[in-house]
């Protein structure tokens, strides 16, 4: 058995009296996008939030390609090749959209140069290649606080992406995303994914999305996975879907 | 150390611990509820001990007798507080609840440097001294060691007379939950009819009250001088801030600490005596962040 | 801060910034630089000014990464100390010895108070500040047989590279050094501010979330600029000690803390510039504004502070950025961005 990209064993975490995960044990081989979906307040997010670190399991543990990283914190996770996409976008307001990238891009470099214009670093085609390949690229010069909601979500991506992670968690990537656009939108990420060699995890509300551009799907409820399988597995089953979506699959 | 040495070191620390105790009292309150820390706070502190210095010689001077210099302190501490505190909030604060905290930190700073002219222009630079009430409550023997009733019995009792006070007004009396409902959520106690500027301005009053009172009955004690308003904005931060912000029980048991650090300093090392409440405040904050009785606060993300 | 966003240097792709900026700024070294020949009486105070003014950049710095610290006096009067016991311990010190003494007394104590500080933001980073400033000044004041206590300890002129300078030539080098030291670290500071460093630091105004998702700690990234800004302190202090030739512990006290503080959100709150032109008006209006408003000072400047708090919240630099950019409306930036401060 090879050693998966992300595993978890044994995963609980309780808030107050709400159990946000219980007993996950969870596998994510490399190569394989995984979506992740089920009703809100499952614990969908927490799940990513302790994958990288942010919050600390009660008991459990997290291993990025075989090692533990249950104890380490965010920043060391995404120096191992785990990086992150949020459901609230976290850019850094006052800057432009290439310079959120930038500013990714020099991270990722350790630059030092304390006389070094960021405009003027080696990555900035590189950078500004990643926001062609999110459909940003005539936003590049605007600051982020101007831009719509679902273009600051694709900024909030390629940012991650800027890392060259390994592994992306993304926390549902099209949500303010205008309904029409969103399977052109996840074309596109699932192209850039691929392109760029990187592995997704990503929480989704949308059965049809998932079908559609996930490899594997994981029915989360109540702190638990309940169902596992390729989108057409999870298909056949009807009663979950409508029980833990709330959805009807005509 | 012998009993007599200890035993003066610890009533000095347990009345000093009470005055600080009170004003902190006042500025990890108006945190609380209003998540705005008021740097102006140490100069009420002042204002209400030059206050009741003045108040209190003019009334004995005509003759009145001195355990009139009771009800006096209590007069000065609402003057400063309907008076500066009222305005403060009505004029400043309620401009900018929304900007970010450093603006706000800034703007009381500005009231702080305001305030701190105004009292070297109404009261020059001179010490003030005036312990009509020290004198009037007499001493007390405990093991040999004499001691003023007033620092020994008084200010401890009142410290923990408003200690449990607020506790009971905030918990149990209707006004006491309209705060804490604001506390808790603005919007929503909004949205339920609670007007948040008058609880706002209520607590902030209430807070500057308490800042006037501790001069009040710091000032028979001390003498009254320039610059005593810096240092106890620094000295209440530092109880608040080890005991965890808006701890109000916490804050007390600081206050304690800090005091007693202190006063046992006195005696054995006097010149790091001032130093001893910053050093208790670092060492308290490198091993808890979050001050001896707060809790950590995940961010959402 | 509406001040920094129009100032700061990021220039669109293309463009060569402000040229009128430029060429004011040039206009003013040089009106600086004629002062001991044009206005010999101006010369003392131009040179505390910039003295103040490099403090002031200090504070200005961390602005923009969003924080305001109320006890950066203190490392003020470290590197001012720092450089008094360098000539009490070796008369005849150089100049330089002195300056380096005092840089590497601030860096220090820079390092030792911002790994503490760094854990904290806001409120707490401000008030710490001062609690650390408090802290110094009452060692100042206790250990008197060391520090001279409140009279503070002599500055003995040092030798200028191995020169012994009379006061009147010295006082000459001094006043040029502090052109050329505004002028260096001035330049310095912007670049860095442009730098993926400097970028860096000022996301944690806006953003420590994705900061730590960029893989970076963002208390080391704070810690970065602190220890510029203590560094920036450092020199204005030993610029100050030489200057007067006594360091008290008035150096360290929250009042000059205010002052910077003060200087820094007039001058334009995160703006190089706005900090030398905010020290230099300051310093002028309060020679002359104290003969009559010395009892008042305080007030004045607390009353002036919130006014430009609530009224002009980019600063002298942000009403001069607004004029120029009336004059010049084709080169006005297209991005506006929301006044944060």
């Amino acid at each position: 058995m090879t050693t998966p990209l992300l595993e978890t064993r044994n995963l609980t975490i309780r808030f107050g009296g709400v159990i946000a995960a219980n007993d996950v044990s969870m596998r994510i081989e490399a190569g394989r996008n995984l979506a992740i979906i089920g009703p809100n307040g499952a614990g969908k997010t927490t799940f990513l939030n302790i994958c990288t670190g942010w919050i600390k399991p009660r008991e459990g543990q997290v291993l990025f390609e075989g090692l533990d990283i249950t104890p380490l914190p965010p920043r060391k996770i995404v120096a191992r090749g785990v990086a992150r996409a949020f459901q609230i976008p976290q850019l850094f307001t006052e800057h432009t959209a290439l310079e959120n990238l930038l500013i990714a891009a020099a991270a990722r470099e350790g630059l030092r140069n304390p006389l070094q214009n960021l405009h003027q670093i080696r990555q900035r085609d590189e950078m500004m290649h990643l926001l062609e390949m999110v459909n940003c690229a005539d936003v590049a010069h605007r600051v982020v606080v101007e831009l719509s909601e679902g273009q600051r979500k694709l900024i909030d991506i390629a940012v991650a992406l800027a890392l060259k992670p390994r592994l992306l968690l993304m926390d549902e990537p099209t949500s303010g995303v205008a309904s029409s656009q969103k399977h052109e939108v996840m074309e596109i990420l699932v192209g850039a994914l691929a392109q760029a060699g990187v592995t997704s995890v990503f929480v989704e509300h949308d059965m049809g999305i998932v079908s559609r551009h996930a490899d594997e799907v994981a029915v989360w409820n109540t702190g638990r996975v309940q169902l596992r399988g390729t989108p057409a597995e999870i298909l056949e089953h009807p009663d979950v879907i409508r029980d833990v979506i709330g959805e009807e699959i005509a | 150390m012998n009993l007599t040495i200890f035993l003066l070191a610890l009533f000095d620390g347990i009345s000093y611990a009470a005055l600080v105790f009170i004003v902190a009292l006042g500025l990890t309150l108006i945190f609380g509820v209003m998540r705005i820390l008021n740097v102006a706070h140490g100069s009420l502190y002042a204002i209400g001990a030059y206050a009741t210095a003045s108040l209190t010689s003019y009334v004995l001077a005509l003759g009145f007798a001195p355990v009139l210099a009771f009800p006096l302190m209590l007069v000065s501490a609402v003057l400063v507080g309907v008076l500066l505190g009222g305005p403060i909030e009505w004029l400043l604060l309620r401009r900018i609840y929304n900007k970010p905290e450093v603006l706000q930190l800034l703007v009381t700073f500005a009231v702080f440097m305001i305030l701190e002219d105004v009292q070297r222009l109404v009261w020059g630079t001179q010490p003030y001294f005036q312990a009509s009430a020290l004198q009037a409550l007499g001493n007390v023997t405990v093991f040999g060691v004499t001691y003023t009733v007033y620092q020994l019995i008084l200010l401890p009792v009142l410290a923990v007379t408003l200690l449990l006070g607020l506790r009971f007004f905030l918990r149990h009396t209707v006004i006491g939950k309209l705060i804490l409902a604001t506390t808790e959520d603005r919007e929503a106690a909004q949205s339920i009819g609670i007007d948040a500027d008058r609880v706002f301005l209520f607590t902030f009053v209430v807070g500057a009250v308490l800042a006037g009172l501790g001069g009040a009955l710091a000032s028979p004690t001390t003498s009254i001088l320039p610059g005593m308003g810096a240092d106890m904005i620094v000295l209440s931060f530092a109880v608040i801030a080890t005991a965890g912000l808006g701890q109000i029980e916490g804050a007390a048991i600081t206050a304690l600490l800090i005091g007693l650090g202190r006063s046992f300093a006195v005696y054995v090392w006097p010149e790091v005596a001032v130093l001893v409440p910053y050093l208790i405040m670092v060492l308290v904050l490198l091993v808890r962040p979050e001050g001896l009785f707060g809790s950590p606060v995940a961010r959402k993300i | 801060m509406t001040g920094h966003s129009t100032s700061s240097p990021r220039p669109a792709p293309g463009s060569r910034g402000l040229p009128l900026r430029s060429l004011l700024t040039a206009l003013g070294v040089l009106a600086l630089a004629v002062i001991p020949v044009m206005a010999p009486g101006l010369q003392l105070l131009v040179n505390l000014a910039l003295a103040k003014g490099l403090a002031v950049l200090g504070v200005t710095v961390l602005l923009r990464a969003g924080q305001v610290s109320f006890g950066h006096a203190l490392f003020f009067g470290v590197s001012a100390y720092a450089g008094a016991f360098c000539v009490a311990a070796l008369p005849g010190a150089d100049l330089v010895l002195v300056l380096v003494a005092g840089v590497i007394g601030a860096a220090l104590a820079g390092l030792l108070v911002g790994l503490f500080v760094v854990r904290y933001r806001g409120i707490f980073f401000g008030m710490l500040n001062l609690a650390f400033s408090m802290i110094f000044w009452s060692i100042l004041e206790k250990f008197y047989h060391v520090t001279g206590g409140a009279d503070g300890i002599r500055l003995d002129r040092p030798t200028v590279l191995g020169m012994e300078l009379g006061r009147g030539a010295f006082e000459l080098v001094l006043f040029y050094l502090a052109i050329a030291l505004v002028l260096g670290l001035g330049w310095f500071t912007l670049r860095w501010f442009a730098s993926p460093v400097g970028q860096l630091f000022q996301t944690i105004k806006t953003n420590e979330t994705r900061l730590e998702y960029l893989g970076l700690s963002p208390r080391r990234v704070l810690l970065s600029g602190y220890l510029l800004s203590a560094v920036l302190c450092g020199v204005g202090g030993s610029l100050m000690g030489m200057t007067q030739g006594v360091v008290t512990p008035e150096y360290v006290w929250w009042v000059r803390s205010a002052e910077m503080v003060f200087i820094a959100v007039l001058g334009g709150a995160g703006s190089v510039r706005g900090a030398f032109v905010g020290a230099l008006i300051y310093e002028m209006v309060r020679v002359y504004a104290s003969a009559f408003a010395g009892d008042i000072w305080q007030m004045l400047l607390g009353a002036f502070l919130l006014v430009i708090i609530l009224f002009a919240p980019g600063g002298i630099m942000g009403i001069l950025d607004g004029l120029m950019r009336r004059a010049t409306p084709a080169r006005a930036p297209a991005r506006t961005k929301e006044a944060g401060q």
